[in-house]
């Protein structure tokens, strides 16, 4: 099985586009920065954004039933799903109760993570995405690269060739204002046709029974307006105690992950429109065993800002689609081997350690600390691949013996000097594969101490 | 089956052992503007948009007039008839649908915010929610006596401070300039799937 090295390999054969990948990326980081020395206020922002996520899951059974209790009285109707193919279930028996046979969806990363389009195209549902970014990966069959830009890893100029083939825009044609243009047309069609529409869900508070939803572009407004049927999916870490605390969430949110002081449409929905329906489909699929871990609770913390991605070294040089998971990035590296540790096993090795995730992270989650703990559970389960696990015997085997530590420096110090390059940079040593060792130092550190006492 | 699952997820949260956390006290301590309209006015352009400040609706309408919106051969749809008058009555339509070529929705926003410069706006009086998303160009109309400094005043306006949604509004959006994406190489472009322009009249009178 490949890990994410080797699709990183991939993703940096074209040194060019990897560079332009970091940049893109880091102005959005830089974006951040300036969003955030607006306001004095900021640090105490995400000490409170912390808190009260604590408080929330300490409570959060209580805070499930009030939100059931809450969003009942107001007329919509709660549906719980204990894994992603009962949410998928329910999806597709509420879908098909009303005969829909056209879903117009906003962004959700978590029907991303229960796989719910494959689910409803095989039963014959046309699914259309309408975040312009989730389009363009939807056409281009791909997934997201990215939580909050889907497509950053695309260029302008093979977007437009994916509308010519799809949306019939002007061969050659790669100008940003066209191709939004021809979008809006294309999808604005979409929308008047549908019969359904589905969103995420940002924020859902219990005290009253309502959810509020943020985008730039305003395309979950139109696709829970239009239609008669909105379906709001979310996971159940996504509560929050009372409409006040959005106050504290909705300033972070924005700031982290673009730069705006808030998006342009924060939507608050408080039942269903007259004549219309609302459901809200909650779903656990791990959740509540993560919960029980005080290791990586944190982690449930995340408001999907995808601020640790922009700033991620490791993720900016290597690409979402190298971590081959649905949510890529340091926060991805924690969420996904939650889930199934076999198949993300290499994501908590992919950074280094660095800690500017945790130190952009909005909601405080210590997210390299937990990666760090993720590669010892990793180590336990016997999930290391054969050179890291052959590595990391002998790296200990040395340092529990000083004396073997002492022989093996004097024998490094010598051997570097004097063998022949061959023997050192080969595939041995995937280290010096892209760069030079340092030279060899004449003395140890333990030689230069003792003649420091000595003078 | 849904019984069931709701049972099995509420007493595998309930089994996590989750330290128990006190509520926060609600945040206290939102940025001050020194002039908040103002920053209201500079926070718009930031996000595209443009602030009116005026002294009474005649003002704000020679401007949109100037600004090339007022268009009676085309659909018009306004709440704010001393501004602007309608060319239809939107309590008449019954498919929102229908709704596709409007041009202009003139609106009452009820608060605007400084700090972000998104205005309330609950569609509850609206007959049709989808009308400010749906319209090519959209204009906001608020006092601008009614203008707070952050969104934490917004929530307090909203709840009463009770933590209870004392508005009551079934829909509503804090909207904060024209629809937008940046989803092709991170070149902004306005009027993605909404409004393409928002003016923002805030009036003395």
């Amino acid at each position: 099985m490949t890990g994410h090295p080797e699709r990183a390999a991939r993703f940096i054969e074209l040194p060019q586009r990897a560079a332009w990948h970091d940049q893109s990326l880091w102005f959005v980081r830089a974006r951040r920065d300036k969003a955030v020395r607006t306001l004095p206020e900021w640090e105490s922002l995400r000490e409170a954004a912390a808190a009260i996520k604590a408080h929330t899951v300490s409570r959060l059974a209580d805070y499930l039933e009030e939100f059931e209790r809450n969003a009942t009285r107001l007329g919509v109707q709660v549906h719980w799903a204990r894994d992603a193919h009962e949410h998928n279930e329910i999806v597709l028996k509420i879908l098909r109760d009303h005969g829909v046979k056209r879903l117009v969806k906003s962004k959700s990363m978590l029907t991303e993570e229960c796989h719910l389009n494959p689910h409803l195209e095989a039963q014959g549902i046309e699914v259309v995405d309408t975040d312009l970014g989730e389009r363009i990966v939807q056409l281009a069959q791909e997934p997201p690269s990215h939580i909050v830009l889907p497509c950053i890893h695309k260029k302008k100029e093979e977007i437009g060739e994916l509308f010519h083939e799809h949306l019939g825009t002007e061969a050659g044609a790669s100008d940003p204002q066209y191709l939004t243009e021809a979008a809006r047309g294309h999808l604005r069609d979409r929308f008047v046709k549908a019969d359904a529409g589905l969103t995420g869900v940002n924020f859902a508070i219990a005290s009253t029974g309502g959810f509020v939803v943020c985008t730039n572009e305003g395309n979950a407004d139109l696709g829970a307006s239009l239609p008669p049927l909105h379906i709001a999916c979310m996971g159940i870490e996504k509560l929050i105690p009372g409409p006040e605390d959005l106050g504290v969430f909705l300033r972070l949110l924005a700031r982290s992950a673009t730069g705006q002081a808030i998006t342009t449409y924060s939507s608050h929905f408080h039942g269903p429109r007259a004549g219309g329906e609302l459901h809200v489909v909650l779903v656990d699929n791990g959740r509540s065993r993560v919960l029980g871990q005080d290791d990586f609770r944190r982690s449930l913390n995340c408001i999907r800002c995808g601020a640790c991605m922009n700033t991620c070294p490791v993720y900016r040089r290597s690409g979402g689609h190298s971590y081959n998971a649905v949510v890529p990035g340091p926060i991805g590296s924690i969420l996904e081997p939650a889930r199934d540790p076999a198949k993300h096993a290499s994501l908590p090795h992919a950074c280094s350690l660095c800690g500017s995730c945790s130190d952009v992270c909005p909601v405080k989650i210590n997210i390299h600390e937990q990666l760090l703990i993720w590669r010892r559970e990793l180590a336990q389960q016997k999930l290391l691949p054969f050179s890291k696990r052959v590595a990391m015997s002998l790296t200990s085997a040395v340092f529990q013996r000083p004396w073997l530590y002492q022989w093996a420096g004097k024998l490094g110090r010598t051997a570097l000097r004097l063998l022949p390059r061959f023997v050192v940079y080969n595939r041995l040593n995937p280290w010096g594969r892209q760069r030079e060792l340092p030279p060899a130092p004449a003395q140890s550190f333990r030689e230069r101490f003792k003649n420091r006492h000595v003078r | 089956m849904s019984a069931d699952s709701r049972t099995t997820i509420l007493s595998a949260v309930r089994k996590a052992l989750v330290p128990t956390a006190p509520r926060p006290t609600p945040f206290s301590g939102g940025i001050q503007y020194p002039d908040p309209r103002q920053q209201f006015a500079e926070a718009l352009q930031v996000v595209g948009g443009r602030c009116l400040r005026v002294g009474n609706l005649a003002e704000a309408h020679a401007a949109l007039q100037a600004a090339g919106l007022l268009q009676p051969e085309r659909r018009i749809c306004s709440l704010v008839p001393d501004l602007v008058p309608p060319t239809f009555d939107l309590a008449e339509v019954s498919d929102p649908h229908t709704l596709e070529d409007i041009w202009l929705a003139v609106l009452p926003g009820e608060f605007a915010v400084a700090e972000n410069a998104a205005i309330w706006l609950p569609t509850d009086r609206l007959r049709h929610r989808v009308v400010p998303f749906l319209t090519q160009h959209l204009v906001l109309v608020v006092p601008s006596r009614e203008v707070v400094h952050n969104m934490h005043e917004a929530y307090q306006r909203l709840t009463g401070g009770t933590g209870r949604w004392e508005s009551g509004v079934g829909f509503g959006v804090f909207l904060s300039g024209p629809s937008k994406t940046a989803d092709i190489e991170q070149s902004l472009v306005i009027g993605a799937h909404g409004a393409r322009s928002l003016h923002v009249v805030l009036c003395d009178g």
